[in-house]
């Protein structure tokens, strides 16, 4: 007994204090709650890569240089915790595609966005086919003319402007690139095998230097001159040392959400919560009396632990996974209501209390297993099925039937047997009782 | 126990339900959202009043929209559904929907999604709902296997689907008279709220069965003679305040949800809200009697 009612203490004072964690967290803003998009506002932008051009054993190292690339680029304007991720989607669409996921919060202006991501260059190295007809260039697009080399813009390590000596005396501008050594050892190989071949560098999608290679390069840099302006150059050679795309991509869906949208829905998710919660703390209260009190202490547990949760994993909160939350109150005390049913039964057989609520526990335990994992298998193939937004509700959904099955058994029992009632008396019962008898 | 006894009148009536739920659905057909057939959406907000929708649509015309839909909204905003955007649209969309700056407009919210992701994303809910219900019926059979007197387990498992299918049914027949009368589009939150509805309705069918299936262990271990309608039928009202009352707590979630819940999941919780009473109904109404009915027909075949 006062081993119970030390353990129910505990327990008490552990939840005050996780709750007093998470509230001085709040307002001492030093670890705040993780937003998604629709609720902080700004933009989601998914690409398609075209990977027309690449090898299939490139394109997971083409994706990763892709991915930091442009993590580089959001970064250099300051954006604050971009997301920026890679996505293989399967084959339930057609052809599996390979997708650039960039999330920037706070960047509210979609146009703004895709301009910010747009500028990054991409830079693509391609060799003349043997075959090809090269007074038919006018004609025919360039992706007929060139084939995909083996050296790619995730080879590339640097570049720097430098002036060279162009025909006559005037000097040009030109762009160096320096290869990293997986890239020199490359284009050195390239080079060798191809003495005589037109080497095809691109940018953005168009040819701008093709020269012929005429000797072996093993220094691993490489030079283009497109007949720049200086100023041109320059801003090339620093375009492509924040990071040049190996692959051409192409926007395929935007997501905005403006910040004062995402303010009122945080607003009126936290007011549905509290609401929520009171309501059925009330309800519990009023059906069950002194068990359904505890079943709302247990609940409030279940509240602060999934709160603490949320700022610990961190999870991701959506507007979908806020009502995720609040339909897990809800769900919450199911178990405690299948317990106390259970127990009342007993109760009604002539047991005492503290038997009555062995024996309500042992018996609704099977129904809550079960039941439960029938919830959690919804929740694993939500979780399957979600774009981001889902994948909020999913989380939470899940998060929330495990730990309401822990605060709804573990912690009601420990409180319920802390307080000790043995009596088979008026008193005890009417505490134990519910709202009204029931005869179908 | 009245509910088992007079079955057949509650066969009828969910019949009915059904038959209305999907004669909805015929007549009002279900109306795709941006999510899964691609295109754009866009909350537009006028803080100092919105345009008439002909000036707003000739604005529209002249930037080379067709073929959109334009819908008001509370009292100052429209939604706007389109096509997929061209570069040259996106950037001047400030422009037309402010028609030149004249009506001061902020974008509350811009979504687009290319016809691949719609396709792939639509694919992936029906695979989704498949595999629910399928997991779900192994998962009932499994959880049941030891029950093979006087029924055997596959019987809870498809009555299990059976209720589900109502349960699915009768939402969407409701889902698609809101998107008749107002503008309610089938997005990816309707089918995670079909999928949670499927969750719940199973929960609670589950704790139904699994009270028949203590009751008929009981009477085994004590060697009771019961008649099976009996055992259901006790069974039914011992788990029918816990039924009602599990539901009820959710339905003052959802309702709390629905009425000062963020807007974005405003028919997310009225979806919700419909799928769980109708689940808490078959559970109560559907599978126990059902249980009792192939239970009546299996004796009646054996006799012949």
């Amino acid at each position: 007994m006062w081993q119970k009612r030390a353990i129910a203490l505990v327990i008490l004072i552990v939840g005050a204090g996780i709750g007093w964690w998470v509230y001085s967290s709040q307002t001492s803003a030093s670890r705040p709650f993780k937003l998604g998009l629709d609720l902080s506002g700004g933009t989601q932008l998914v690409y398609r890569a075209k990977l027309d051009a690449i090898k299939g054993s490139d394109v997971a190292g083409s994706m990763a240089s892709l991915r930091d690339t442009i993590e580089r680029r959001v970064n250099l304007f300051g954006v604050s915790e971009p997301i920026v991720q890679t996505e293989h989607a399967g084959t339930l669409a057609g052809t599996p595609e390979e997708r650039l996921i960039v999330e920037l919060p706070g960047v509210t202006d979609t146009e703004k966005a895709i301009a910010l991501i747009g500028q990054t260059p991409v830079l693509e190295f391609r060799m003349l086919k043997k075959d090809a007809d090269v007074t038919a260039t006018a004609s025919s697009s360039i992706n007929e003319l060139f084939e995909p080399a083996a050296i790619t813009g995730k080879d590339l390590a640097s570049a720097e402007l430098q002036f060279q000596g162009g025909t006559g005396a005037l000097t040009e501008p030109v762009v160096v690139l320096h290869f990293n050594a997986e890239g020199a050892r490359i284009f050195g190989e390239l080079t060798k095998n191809n003495i005589g071949r037109v080497f095809g560098m691109f940018l953005d999608g168009s040819p701008i230097s093709t020269p012929v290679i005429r000797d072996a390069i093993v220094d691993g840099t490489a030079v283009i001159s497109g007949g720049f302006t200086p100023e041109e150059a320059k801003e090339l050679a620093r375009n492509l040392n924040y990071g040049a795309l190996p692959v051409p991509i192409e926007l395929i869906s935007t997501q905005t959400v403006s910040g004062t949208l995402g303010d009122k829905a945080v607003r009126d998710g936290i007011m549905a919560g509290l609401w929520g919660v009171g309501a059925v703390i009330l309800f519990m209260l009023f059906w069950y009396r002194l068990p359904g009190l505890l079943a709302g202490v247990a609940l409030l547990l279940y509240i602060v632990a999934m709160l603490a949760l949320f700022l610990l994993v961190p999870v991701t909160l959506t507007a979908a996974g806020i009502a995720a939350f609040i339909l897990s109150v809800g769900m919450a005390v199911d178990a405690n209501i299948l317990i106390f049913e259970r127990t009342k039964e007993e109760l009604d057989k002539g047991t005492g209390t503290a038997d009555a609520i062995h024996e309500g526990f042992h018996r609704a335990w099977p129904s809550i297993r079960d039941s439960n994992i029938s919830s959690m298998i919804t929740a694993v193939i939500l979780f399957w099925f979600g774009t981001s937004l889902i994948k909020g509700f999913a989380l939470v959904f899940g998060l929330g039937v495990l730990i309401s099955m822990l605060t709804a058994i573990s912690v009601s029992r420990t409180f319920l047997l802390a307080l000790g009632f043995n009596a088979k008396g008026s008193f005890a019962r009417f505490f134990f009782g519910s709202g009204i008898k029931t005869y179908l | 126990m009245i509910i088992v006894r007079h079955r057949n009148i509650f066969f009828a009536l969910t019949a009915l339900i059904t038959l209305i739920a999907l004669a909805s659905l015929a007549i009002f057909g279900l109306h795709l959202g941006t999510d899964f057939t691609g295109g754009t959406l866009a909350q537009v907000s006028y803080a100092a009043g919105r345009p008439a929708p002909e000036a707003l649509q000739e604005s529209l015309n002249t930037a080379g929209f067709h073929g959109y839909s334009l819908r008001e909204a509370s009292t100052n905003e429209y939604i706007l559904r389109a096509g997929n955007l061209t570069p040259e649209m996106r950037s001047a969309l400030p422009q037309t929907l402010s028609i030149g700056g004249t009506y001061p407009a902020t974008i509350a919210q811009l979504t687009e999604v290319g016809p691949t992701i719609g396709l792939e994303l639509r694919n992936k809910a029906f695979i989704a709902l498949a595999l629910v219900l399928l997991c779900i019926l192994l998962f009932i059979a499994f959880a049941f296997r030891k029950v093979s007197k006087p029924v055997s387990s596959w019987v809870y498992g498809l009555i299990a689907l059976v209720t589900l299918i109502h349960d699915v049914i009768v939402p969407v027949g409701f889902f698609a008279a809101l998107g008749y009368f107002h503008g309610a589009q089938v997005d990816t939150l309707f089918v995670t709220a079909i999928l949670t509805v499927l969750g719940f309705s199973i929960h609670d069918t589950i704790v139904v069965f699994d009270r028949t299936r203590e009751n008929l262990r009981i009477n085994d271990e004590r060697n009771r003679k019961e008649d099976f309608s009996e055992t259901a039928g006790r069974s039914l009202n011992q788990t029918f305040v816990r039924s009602v009352n599990t539901s009820l707590t959710v339905l003052i979630t959802l309702l709390v949800l629905y009425f000062i819940g963020p807007a974005s999941t405003r028919d997310f919780a009225l979806t919700l809200l419909v799928g769980i009473i109708a689940g808490t109904y078959s559970s109560i109404f559907l599978a126990t009697p059902l249980l009792v009915a192939v239970e009546k027909w299996r004796g009646r075949q054996k006799k012949k």
